[in-house]
């Protein structure tokens, strides 16, 4: 039962997130948001006793795509305020 | 062994009381840097405590909860003070009540020295 | 169902509420550090949320997915902290 409580709440959190990753002004602030909407769909895999691909989840949606997105969000801002 | 599980548990729900208290906090402290303070400190105790029970409801799961334990200690207060010193260098801007500034003073004071000699 | 899984139940009913203030703050907050200040609880608290779902299952293999969820949320607020800094 509880665990039905945490899906729900979970699910309500991750449409949040990805509204405000789609819908912000701020460039940081959407890719911030996408990595918290790959958090929890990690624990939504959990739930669903998948623990596999929840690591996987984790270290590439939450991992890696934050500081690919990143570094190339600071390689763009070098490259505007040098021109 | 029936009690050690009862005190567990109680120790775990003082943890997530403390975890809620962290996250009120962020919503009512009013600037940046006391955020900051009310949010690490309080969640870090928290998943502390909770872990800590969960330890003494299942004994045999010790080892693993202790690296997670030492994992929490090591990197969170890190992460906050890292957090901190990039929003003092971008400038934002402090609550008005707010007495002193030792970060600022102490800069201050380590880039006037070369000038003066 | 006994006293013992209520306590829990209640336990992690609060984790939950956390959950939701940082997230209110994550979509209020006025500056993008506050909003990393939410994203950072949020991870901490996803830690304590792990481990009590890996008790309420009882399997050991989900604590593993905790230590590496906070290692990652800990990479994920230095990349931020310094790409904020200018200093990546």
């Amino acid at each position: 039962m509880i665990q039905l409580i945490i899906a729900i709440v979970l699910g309500m959190i991750m449409i949040l997130m990805a509204g405000v990753a789609i819908y912000h002004k701020k460039l940081k602030v959407a890719i911030i948001a996408a990595g918290a909407v790959s958090l929890f769909a990690s624990i939504l895999y959990i739930l669903l006793a998948a623990p596999d691909v929840a690591l996987t989840e984790a270290s590439i949606g939450s991992g890696l795509s934050v500081v690919i997105f990143f570094y190339v969000l600071n390689k763009i801002r070098k490259y505007d305020t040098e021109k | 062994m029936e009690a050690l599980k009862y005190i567990g548990a109680i120790i775990s729900l003082f943890g997530s009381i403390f975890l809620f208290l962290g996250a009120l906090g962020l919503i009512r402290m009013p600037d940046v840097y006391n955020r900051i303070q009310a949010g690490t400190k309080a969640s870090t105790l928290g998943t502390i405590l909770t872990l800590l029970g969960i330890g003494l409801i299942m004994p045999s799961w010790g080892g693993k909860l202790f690296i997670l334990i030492m994992f929490v200690i090591i990197t969170n207060p890190v992460s906050s003070h890292v957090l901190s010193r990039a929003a003092h260098h971008i400038g934002v801007n402090m609550y008005k009540n707010t007495v002193t500034d030792l970060l600022e003073k102490d800069e201050n004071n380590t880039n006037s020295k070369p000038e003066k000699q | 169902m006994d006293s013992l899984t209520i306590i829990l139940f209640v336990a992690a009913g609060f984790i939950l509420l956390a959950l939701l203030l940082a997230l209110y703050r994550f979509i209020k907050g006025p500056h993008t550090t506050d909003r990393v200040i939410a994203f950072d609880v949020m991870s901490i608290a996803g830690i304590a949320l792990i481990a009590m779902i890996s008790l309420f299952s009882s399997r050991i293999i989900y604590l593993d997915v905790a230590i590496v969820y906070g290692l990652l949320g800990f990479i994920g607020v230095i990349i931020i902290a310094k790409y904020l800094e200018r200093s990546l």
